[in-house]
């Protein structure tokens, strides 16, 4: 296989190396050799399966610009959410961007911020965790990103904060001549007993080629309770790899939602570890897909702990010649007894070109445990379309009702309300337009 | 009973079928040449085709990799330490069954076949392998009034070169993986069925397999081809004497079924799976495969496993035809330190294609089980339909329980289901059996026979109640 992406990424780290303190420095160069040894992944290996990742590995991707181009807080309200009046702390290819956030009073020593910053001034609260869940061995697409992430998020939450208002970070890729990368990194510490709602919302400008390679890491202390919104809706000639490693301490909660809108290719890598006993793990996933499109969501969860409980749901519309890939893990370790493990997947396929790939699996060690996973891969039913009919709401218009009932129950469970409407907005308009393309 | 007695008594639980058979053997030294592919196929007076189609599958294994996606573990096999051909001493070709060794006839005695008494009261044709060469098929001439050759392999080959010739191979090539090609290049014999247009085998046919002397590996091959509009049900069993070294154990079953045909094929097996601590014990890798190749033709895969150190076999089906069908129910049970990875395929090409998935695991002591599993939904098959259900159950908290379906589908109008469960035996119900005065074992071997019911009802009468009893004496011990 061509790989010019490799070089290319290589090259400009030897060229150009983000700077940083002396154990950052070491941690990227343990990540770019990683990657520098494996390359891209090939379908050859079992988890890369469906997922091809070879139009990526032979463009020679330039580094995404630095500076923004002008931008004001009113085109960045557009991109996102109008409708939010809460925290809004904008990246721009990587880097924060101060001029165009809005934080406002943050409560109980909440820190919300640019990582290449903290990493320097508070470097107690940056090294112990950064790259701590995203290891370079064995993940050179995770290793490129700690190898060239420039800035990033950073988001700490200290013991016992609470925070009612989402904190709502905006990852904004902008094209540069030609196809570009950019690395974004988040990295979430939740200390003992605090609780926040994170919103990632990744969006473009323009409709040129690029790749976003995002990483996220959260930390959960105990007793910690996170809600986690990732939005995936860049331009339809936007790639995105995007890997998701989240620890959970005991008692703690991490509830997930993960939106894929669209782009020519995304494939969504989600780890949580259950690591205390009695942590809950919810994960929930939308993804719609069409034209060409190809979307792959591939997650574990590891109960390494007794009395942990966690629920996965995933559900996906693959229209035009799109491809759906779903493959979620379930490990129960030796000693995690008590487990209760649920995991579901759904596939919608309504055209005759699309194809659906789900591949749930159960990994059992321990015998004093509840575990299941279910997967259907099918049509609209039939008869609820012909009870509509019957009461005379027309084909398409019924089809769109079935659709969003199936979609509404992925986004139902977010729990905060205007959010969850604007992003049930942003969905029936991508279903809708998934059905014009078709027709 | 006490965990810790449990434990032992699972240690001492005895295998019953694991005596040696003292019989003189015609071997070819260990070993594995294209010298030793040409002997074994001049002892059988092969034709010169079947001698190159072995030959191309030996060239062709010595660059396959072993497979290594499944999650079973052992040590690399050493192929140059297994005698490839191995059988029981004869004089001349026999005429009938009294002529056969009577030292063999005991050792299926003590099997709990024999051959003599079955052909009385079971009704039931038997196709007995020993080692590498069938000894005896009772109830030729009957079959043949109706037209359906049952008979070895080798006799196959020499009486009906046709019809092996042009199905050998078609539907598990030999390049199909490296077990295959193994056997592909030195199968020493097996079972042949043909069942001609629209004839009702009016019995059910039986091969047991046993392998005998040491360092040996058995690599059977087993073809069944139902005309159009025919039926027939296919059983099979297998034991092994304890030996404390692994031996390997390589097979190859096609399975064509023509329009309207139907083809049962259940499976019972019990090879020698080896002490508390893992020595010895048989490597069961095995590729079952049936083609549907005709409209409406249907194929029914049966198995009990609960034999075998390792156990590696997928019996799939390929639904070509229009509105075939195909089903694959299994019971795996492992103990001590068993370990199994099986499972399905079922590859829909033809349109209306419809295959039904029932696999239940168990797992006790430190065996470990895998559910491995593929429904594929091609293009052109409109309106296929499968429904996978896949129950695991544990038993003690050092064993596990693994599940590996793959789903994929590109098909629009085609609707797949997977469903699975994986949880412990239910204490409720062990402790409301125990209140009624039925021992903690008989609870469990109770509640395992009713896990699996859905399973054993798929099995034929006989070895139905075969399958249960091994249920209960692989479950011995397992429960405190």
């Amino acid at each position: 296989m061509s790989d010019d992406a490799r070089e290319a990424f290589v090259a400009s780290f030897e060229v150009a190396a983000p700077d940083g303190p002396a154990w950052l420095q070491a941690l990227r160069k343990e990540a770019i050799s990683a990657f520098a040894a494996e390359g891209f992944p090939t379908p050859r290996s079992e988890a890369w399966r469906y997922t091809n990742l070879a139009p990526i590995a032979r463009t020679a991707w330039t580094t995404a610009p630095a500076t923004a181009v002008a931008l004001d807080r009113a085109a960045i309200e557009r991109l996102s959410f109008p409708v939010f009046a809460c925290s809004v702390f904008v990246f721009v290819n990587g880097r924060f961007e101060p001029a165009l956030s809005t934080p406002r009073a943050l409560a109980g020593g909440l820190e919300v911020g640019s990582l290449a910053a903290a990493s320097i001034e508070r470097p107690a609260l940056v090294e112990p965790y950064l790259g701590r869940l995203a290891r370079s061995e064995g993940a050179p697409v995770a290793a490129l990103n700690t190898a060239l992430f420039a800035d990033g998020a950073f988001v700490h939450l200290p013991a016992n904060t609470v925070v009612d208002a989402p904190i709502h970070i905006v990852h904004l890729a902008l094209p540069g001549g030609g196809p570009t990368a950019s690395h974004p990194r988040t990295l979430v510490v939740a200390e003992h007993g605090s609780r926040a709602t994170v919103i990632e919302d990744f969006v473009s400008l323009g409709e040129a080629r690029m790749l976003t390679n995002s990483v996220t890491e959260v930390f959960l202390g105990d007793a910690a309770s996170i809600e986690h919104v990732s939005l995936q809706r860049e331009g339809a000639d936007a790639a995105h790899l995007a890997a998701l490693r989240v620890r959970q301490s005991r008692d703690s909660r991490y509830t997930g939602h993960g939106i894929s809108l669209g782009g020519t290719l995304t494939r969504n890598e989600i780890v949580a570890v259950l690591d205390g006993i009695g942590a809950e793990c919810e994960l929930n996933g939308f993804y719609v897909a069409s034209g060409k499109e190809h979307v792959d969501n591939h997650t574990t969860i590891d109960h390494a702990s007794p009395h942990g409980t966690s629920r996965e749901t995933y559900k996906g519309v693959l229209d035009g010649e799109a491809r759906g890939v779903f493959s979620g893990r379930v490990i129960v370790r030796p000693d995690a007894q008590k487990t209760s493990a649920q995991q579901t997947n759904k596939n919608l396929l309504l055209s005759r070109d699309a194809e659906v790939d789900s591949r749930p699996q159960l990994e059992i060690l321990a015998d004093d445990v509840k575990c299941s996973h279910g997967s259907t891969i099918g049509q609209l039913d039939e008869d609820a379309l012909f009870y509509l009919r019957s009461r005379g709401i027309e084909s398409v218009a019924a089809q769109a009702l079935l659709m969003r009932a199936f979609a509404t129950e992925i986004t139902g469970r977010i729990s905060i309300a205007p959010l969850r409407e604007r992003i049930d907005e942003l969905l029936l308009a991508r279903l809708a337009r998934a059905r014009a393309e078709a027709a | 009973m006490t965990p810790g007695e449990s434990l032992e008594h699972l240690a001492n639980r005895e295998y019953k079928w694991g005596f040696v058979t003292d019989i003189e053997t015609d071997s070819v030294p260990a070993g594995l040449s294209e010298d030793v592919i040409r002997l074994i196929s001049s002892k059988k007076q092969e034709p010169e085709w079947l001698l190159e189609w072995r030959l191309k599958a030996y060239r062709r294994w010595l660059e396959m990799p072993e497979p290594e996606w499944s999650s079973v573990r052992f040590p690399p096999i050493d192929y140059q330490a297994i005698v490839y051909y191995s059988a029981p001493k004869q004089k001349k070709k026999l005429e009938s069954l009294d002529e056969v060794d009577p030292k063999l006839l005991e050792t299926y005695e003590k099997l709990g076949i024999p051959l003599g008494e079955q052909k009385r009261l079971a009704g039931v044709a038997v196709d007995a392998v020993f080692d590498s060469v069938s000894v005896a098929t009772t109830f030729r001439e009957e079959l043949s009034k109706k037209g359906i050759l049952f008979c070895s392999f080798s006799e196959a080959v020499r009486e009906h070169p046709e019809l092996v010739r042009e199905y050998l191979g078609s539907v598990v090539p030999y390049s199909d993986n490296k077990h295959a090609a193994l056997n592909s290049a030195v199968f020493t014999d097996g079972s042949f069925v043909y069942v001609p247009k629209g004839v009702r085998c009016p019995m059910e046919l039986s091969t047991y397999f046993r392998i005998n002397a040491a360092n040996t590996g058995q690599f059977e091959r087993t073809l069944i081809i139902a005309d159009e509009g025919s039926y027939v049900s296919y059983l099979e069993g297998c034991t092994a004497p304890q030996r404390d070294e692994n031996q390997l154990h390589a097979a190859v079953v096609e399975l064509v079924a023509l329009e309207r045909a139907e083809i049962k094929y259940s499976t019972v097996q019990n090879w020698y799976p080896g002490d508390a601590e893992g020595r010895g014990g048989i490597y069961n890798f095995v590729t079952k495969r049936g083609k549907c190749a005709g409209r409406a033709s249907k194929i029914s895969w049966t198995q009990v496993e609960t034999g075998s150190a390792i156990t590696w076999k997928y019996p799939s089906c390929i639904l070509l035809g229009d509105d075939s069908i195909g089903e694959f129910y299994s019971v795996a049970l492992t103990a001590n330190r068993q370990q199994a990875d099986t499972g399905t395929k079922m590859i829909h090409i033809g349109k209306n294609t419809r295959s039904t998935i029932v696999s239940k695991g168990i797992s006790t002591g430190h065996g470990q089980n895998a559910y491995r599993g593929q429904v594929r939904v091609q293009k052109g098959a409109d309106g296929a339909r499968n429904y996978s259900q896949c129950d695991s159950l544990l038993i003690g908290d050092r064993c596990g329980a693994h599940t590996f379906p793959y789903l994929e589908v590109r098909n629009p109008t085609a609707t797949v289901e997977h469903e699975a469960t994986t949880s412990k035996i239910g204490e409720d119900q062990l402790f409301y059996c125990q209140q009624r005065g039925i021992s903690a074992e008989d609870a469990v071997s109770m509640i395992v026979n009713g896990f699996c019911k859905q399973v054993l009802k798929e099995l034929p009468m006989e070895f139905a109640v075969e399958a249960q009893k091994l249920l209960g004496v692989s479950l011995e011990g397992s429960v405190g």
